[in-house]
């Protein structure tokens, strides 16, 4: 396969960005779409030219560093997955595709394709911490969790953190993410001590960040690698009602 | 208030105060269809509505009392939702400085994606729709205290029923997005936010066809 790139390419956060064009020759429809850009890269290098940044780690779609805009979508066209599980068998022989880094105030790029996600570790930074008992070693299952709380929590916890529902929202919103990480813990009795001071914090920590505010066009869900649903925003705006008006 | 305050500095409580104010604004929008569908029922009936709501409320309130505490209400829930509305969208825009090249629109509808352009072409329909049937000096040969001949007789233009009916086709994608988003806005929704959706585009197409009936009924000549 041949595939067309149009690479975002930027020096560094106030660098001006422009898209380059490259050719990668001799893909193969089994290759990851990050494999892709290591061999474009290589290519690169060779000629003595400055390979494309682009962020990655464990590339079995679990660690939430990988993400890229592919023509206008976070993490391409198949859904629930992340970039490096996304393979070149998607495309077409002589595809030409545009490849953008995440486009919100809140994620400056640092360069290229690679941005700056502190804003998310500084939401769940303010989460705080949960008070447990310390000590000897708990019994396992000495705390019952219905099956039903267990799964929807469990739901909410598969956010990996990857910034692609900020990146989806027309206003850049990173209200899926916070939803997940309040959900995920105040929904467990191992949450409650400090469920309302929680999502008081995490929302305000949110609020300054610079992300912009949900109008439920619910284009996170879509994006997400890993099928959060909007329901985990409702519950948080309840969430923060709640702790705000009766709280 | 303190606590209320706070909320409002953040943009779920911005959120909810447009929740909060568009449920309002939409509860007056059904009535208001109600009362207006007495027009098949003849002049006598739809007049006399007319008049029971400006004595509604007697002898504890006066004339026109109950009607303008409404109006009141109904004032101060548009301004609140306006100045929110236009808050959050100055922070959308700043939140995405750069767009991308092509920008996919992955869920979002087109009822969602026309909320503020939609919101302020509703506006300018009010201000028009106020001036025609309730000032009259918009409308051909108003008369005061005789709406059945003002509705009628205003509807038998063809420019203004089309003005009408597309607004009401406007109003419906903005009813239809904002009926389920408000529940979801303050936390209604629980799970399932489909279902609430389906809900939503099931109450704005009655709307939507009541409201359109009268202009068509008017100009086919079934309510003359």
């Amino acid at each position: 396969m041949q595939i067309t790139l149009n690479v975002w390419r930027q020096a560094g956060p106030r660098a001006l960005g422009r898209f380059e064009r490259y050719t990668a020759k001799d893909v193969s429809p089994h290759m990851s779409f990050l494999e892709m850009l290591d061999v474009v890269n290589e290519e690169l290098i060779e000629a003595g030219k400055d390979p494309i940044a682009f962020e990655h780690d464990c590339r079995e779609g679990i660690c939430g560093s990988c993400g890229m805009v592919i023509n206008g979508v976070p993490h391409g066209p198949k859904p629930a997955i992340t970039v490096c599980q996304l393979h070149m068998r998607s495309f077409n022989d002589g595809d030409e595709v545009w490849i953008e880094p995440w486009r919100a105030k809140a994620f400056p790029v640092i360069r290229d394709l690679v941005i700056d996600r502190s804003a998310l570790d500084r939401i769940i930074e303010a989460g705080g911490y949960i008070s447990v008992r310390s000590g000897s070693a708990p019994d396992a299952n000495a705390i019952a969790v219905p099956k039903s709380i267990a799964d929807t929590s469990m739901d909410a916890a598969a956010c990996i953190g990857c910034g692609a529902c900020v990146a989806a929202c027309p206003n850049a919103s990173a209200m899926l993410f916070t939803a997940a990480k309040v959900a995920h813990l105040s929904k467990l009795p191992q949450g409650q001590p400090e469920r309302q001071q929680r999502v008081l914090n995490m929302v305000e920590q949110m609020e300054s960040e610079s992300f912009g505010y949900c109008t439920n066009h619910g284009a996170c869900q879509t994006a997400c690698p890993k099928e959060i649903s909007i329901d985990f925003i409702a519950y948080l705006n309840r969430e923060l009602l709640t702790a705000t008006l009766l709280g | 208030m303190g606590r209320i305050l706070r909320l409002y500095r953040s943009s779920v409580g911005k959120k909810a105060v447009m929740g909060v104010t568009g449920l309002l604004l939409f509860g007056f929008v059904v009535v208001h269809l109600a009362g207006n569908l007495k027009v098949y029922l003849g002049p006598a009936s739809f007049n006399s509505y007319a008049e029971f709501l400006r004595e509604v409320g007697a002898p504890v309130f006066g004339h026109s009392e109950i009607l303008w505490i409404g109006r009141s209400v109904l004032l101060v829930a548009l301004v609140l939702h306006v100045a929110a509305a236009i808050q959050l969208w100055l922070m959308a825009r700043a939140a995405r400085p750069v767009n991308y090249r092509r920008p996919v629109h992955l869920e979002d509808t087109y009822a969602s994606r026309t909320m503020r352009w939609g919101g302020a072409i509703i506006f300018a329909f009010v201000l028009y729709h106020l001036m025609h049937l309730t000032w009259g000096n918009a409308h051909p040969a108003f008369v005061p205290g005789d709406p059945y001949h003002n509705l009628v007789r205003g509807f038998q233009s063809l420019g203004a029923s089309a003005a009408y009916i597309v607004a009401m086709i406007v109003v419906g994608f903005h009813i239809y997005h904002g009926v389920w988003s408000s529940l979801q806005t303050l936390g209604v929704n629980q799970e399932n936010h489909e279902r609430w959706r389906r809900l939503s585009a099931f109450i704005a197409a009655a709307i939507v066809i009541g409201n359109i009936s009268i202009p068509v009924a008017v100009l086919t000549g079934i309510v003359q």
